[in-house]
């Protein structure tokens, strides 16, 4: 009588009856739907902001390049290097070269003050100072609009992603440096990599606007070959007349966007799990009302004979239908809407912006889902229960 | 099991407590009820007297607190809840007040319903149903749902779903309780055919005395007995 056959098509009729009247819940169904989609959109627009700053950071590193920096400093603002040092560290063994030397670009990293669009507030926004090299070391750098700035000349290129981010930036204005205005000539691309949210000009043009006399804050280099990072790092830090930490790419920007990667996956991940709560309550509090307007329904199906067990799992599919058809709206819209959509945000180590585009990425979608999924379980398992544990008779008189 | 004579439900001794919070209500005391293969029994009683009660004992609804409840020769009390609801689905055809009809269902799907239950093919659970339906003489508002039929179509559709397992009992509980006469006798007619034509034994709740009428035998309970006289 009660073969897994028979078993089977009971948890399907009784499936179906649920979902099949799932229109005469409408308001009820549709709001806890809302609520998990509100909390999937949540989770995936912060996960999405934390792969998209990662995705940023690594289109800018190159396997090849290294930044070398003062020793004890954590990012470029807080370094310093003599004109002397850079020379001796372009000096390295181990660095590729072109007709005029090694590729090596000392740098000076400034930060000036512009108004960001989106809130009209005031905005750090890096002003790097680069030598001839610098072209060599970013391969993927191509001005895109306007032309590149001449050498001497206190004109600056900007890179798509300040100028999208920040107020006067488009060509033909001028930016405030100092006491005087200095006009942007171009626009510039690098690969989607942080240089995009910065602002270049001649380092010896912007040495003496920032009274820095013949000293900087960096050194970014061309290595021959990746193998050649361990000579060169080596030849570095045993070199007595200097004190530097030589760093590939890779491993500086990392170093940079931990902090900042860490704060938003916490803070995202957190944010997420107390919404998940809420929206817990508000899928038990939707399948309770479910089953308690299908008390009659439920009550008349194991009168008749239909086992507790196709409807507990009748109540928990209808549950998580609800909740997968909310994380899936979700993912699409989010997909649709927010993939590549471009925004910015504080870079912890430098306090500058940092532009990045969202990462909306499949397995981040399926987590998305996932997580609807798990909300829609744990808001339909106890409704679930409590309408298979009550006795029959009971049931049947409270209709 | 449905033996052409004998005694198809034979209760013993039954008490039914019900506890609510730490009162203790006493619905059936030491009630004794036989009914013979056959028969056609109406139970009377005063609200809350407990006929609902009995009549959930005698479809294995529901368990006694003490006793014993024998239905075709086997002791429904001892069941497993799992074996029990099987039994239902063999062995009992409901009829409730309210019709209780799956309302995203048509009157052929709702007749279907208890059919799920069984082994018989699509095409058979669809051709027992339209003879359900025919017996009660509804074939014409198979496709309608539930609330496009008049309350006592839809009674109707109620009695071709507990008749299409051809149960061996037909328990009804106030199965006239929300109609009005003309479609109250009709439903009476179509439970007195089933008796006298097919041999179906039913017991019928009910607060109305022409309803009663029209059964083999009239019980009355009253403080958890029952009697067949109206005592006052
Ligand atoms: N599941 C239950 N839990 C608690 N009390 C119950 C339960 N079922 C019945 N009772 C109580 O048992 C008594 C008898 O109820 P029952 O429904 O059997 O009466 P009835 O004779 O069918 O009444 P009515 O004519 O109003 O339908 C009532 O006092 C009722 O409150
Ligand atoms: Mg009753």
């Amino acid at each position: 009588m009660a073969g897994p056959f028979n078993w089977l098509s009971q948890v399907t009729s009784v499936t179906a009856f649920g979902i099949q009247s799932l229109p005469q819940r409408l308001g009820s169904s549709l709001t806890s739907m809302l609520g998990i989609a509100g909390v999937v959109a949540v989770m995936v627009a912060v996960l999405s902001i934390a792969q998209g700053i990662m995705q940023t950071m690594n289109n800018s590193a190159s396997v090849d390049n290294v930044v070398v920096l003062r020793s004890g400093s954590t990012s470029e603002m807080m370094s310093g290097l003599s004109g002397d040092e850079t020379r001796f560290i372009a000096e390295g063994p181990g660095l590729a070269r072109n007709e005029t030397g090694s590729i090596a670009s000392p740098e000076l990293f400034v930060i000036i003050n512009l108004l960001k669009k989106t809130t009209l507030t005031d905005a750090n926004v890096p002003l790097r100072g680069v030598g001839k090299a610098a072209f060599d070391i970013r391969d993927t750098f191509r001005i895109v609009e306007g032309r590149m700035f001449e050498w001497g000349l206190n004109e600056v290129i900007v890179g798509i992603g300040a100028r999208m981010e920040f107020e006067g930036l488009e060509l033909g204005s001028t930016i405030p440096v100092g006491q005087e205005e200095w006009p942007v000539v171009g626009v510039f691309e690098a690969g989607g990599g942080l240089a995009e949210t910065e602002i270049w000009v001649d380092s010896a043009v912007l040495q003496p606007a920032y009274r820095r006399g013949n000293s900087y804050q960096s050194v970014y280099a061309k290595l021959e070959s990746p193998e050649s990072y361990q000579a060169f790092k080596d030849a570095l830090t045993s070199d007595p007349r200097l004190n530097v930490k030589p760093m590939r790419e890779s491993e500086f920007y990392s170093s940079q966007s931990e902090m900042l990667y860490n704060l938003i996956t916490g803070l995202g991940t957190f944010i997420a799990v107390i919404m998940g709560f809420g929206a817990v309550f508000g899928a038990l509090n939707t399948m309770y009302t479910a089953v308690s307007s299908r008390t009659r329904e439920i009550a008349t199906l194991r009168a008749l004979g239909f086992h507790s067990g196709p409807v507990v799992i009748s109540v928990l599919t209808e549950s998580m239908l609800l909740a997968l058809a909310g994380g899936i709206i979700v993912a699409v819209a989010a997909w649709a809407v927010f993939d590549g959509f471009r925004a910015a945000t504080v870079n912890m180590a430098s306090f500058s912006q940092v532009a990045f585009a969202f990462d909306v990425s499949a397995s981040l979608l399926m987590q998305g889902v996932v997580f609807a999924l798990i909300i829609g379980f744990i808001g339909g398992v106890f409704p679930a229960i409590r309408a298979a544990r009550q006795p029959v008779a009971t049931a049947l008189r409270e209709l | 099991m449905t033996q052409g004579s004998g005694d198809l439900v034979q209760i013993k001794n039954v008490d039914k407590v019900f506890k609510r919070g730490s009162e203790e209500i006493h619905v059936l005391g030491g009630l004794d009820l036989t009914i013979p293969d056959g028969e056609f029994l109406a139970l009377m009683g005063p609200s809350g007297s407990g006929k609902s009660t009995l009549l959930n004992l005698i479809g294995g609804l529901d368990r006694p607190s003490q006793g014993s409840v024998e239905v075709g020769g086997e002791n429904i009390d001892q069941l497993s809840d799992r074996r029990l609801a099987a039994w239902r689905a063999r062995h009992v055809g409901l009829v409730f007040q309210f019709y209780n009809l799956m309302p995203v269902l048509t009157a052929q799907k709702n007749v279907e319903l208890p059919l799920l239950l069984t082994h018989l093919s699509r095409a058979e659970r669809k051709k027992r149903a339209a003879i359900a339906l025919d017996i009660v003489g509804l074939s014409h508002r198979n496709h309608h749902f539930p609330r496009t039929l008049s309350g006592g179509e839809q009674q109707r559709v109620g009695i071709a779903r507990a008749i299409v397992t051809d149960p061996t009992l037909l328990l009804c509980d106030e199965p006239t309780g929300d109609l009005d006469r003309k479609s109250g006798d009709e439903i009476l007619d179509l439970l007195q055919a089933l008796n006298r034509e097919q041999g179906k034994t039913i017991v019928m709740v009910t607060h109305d005395i022409h309803a009663a009428a029209r059964a083999s035998r009239t019980l009355y309970l009253n403080k958890g007995r029952l009697s067949t006289e109206l005592e006052e």
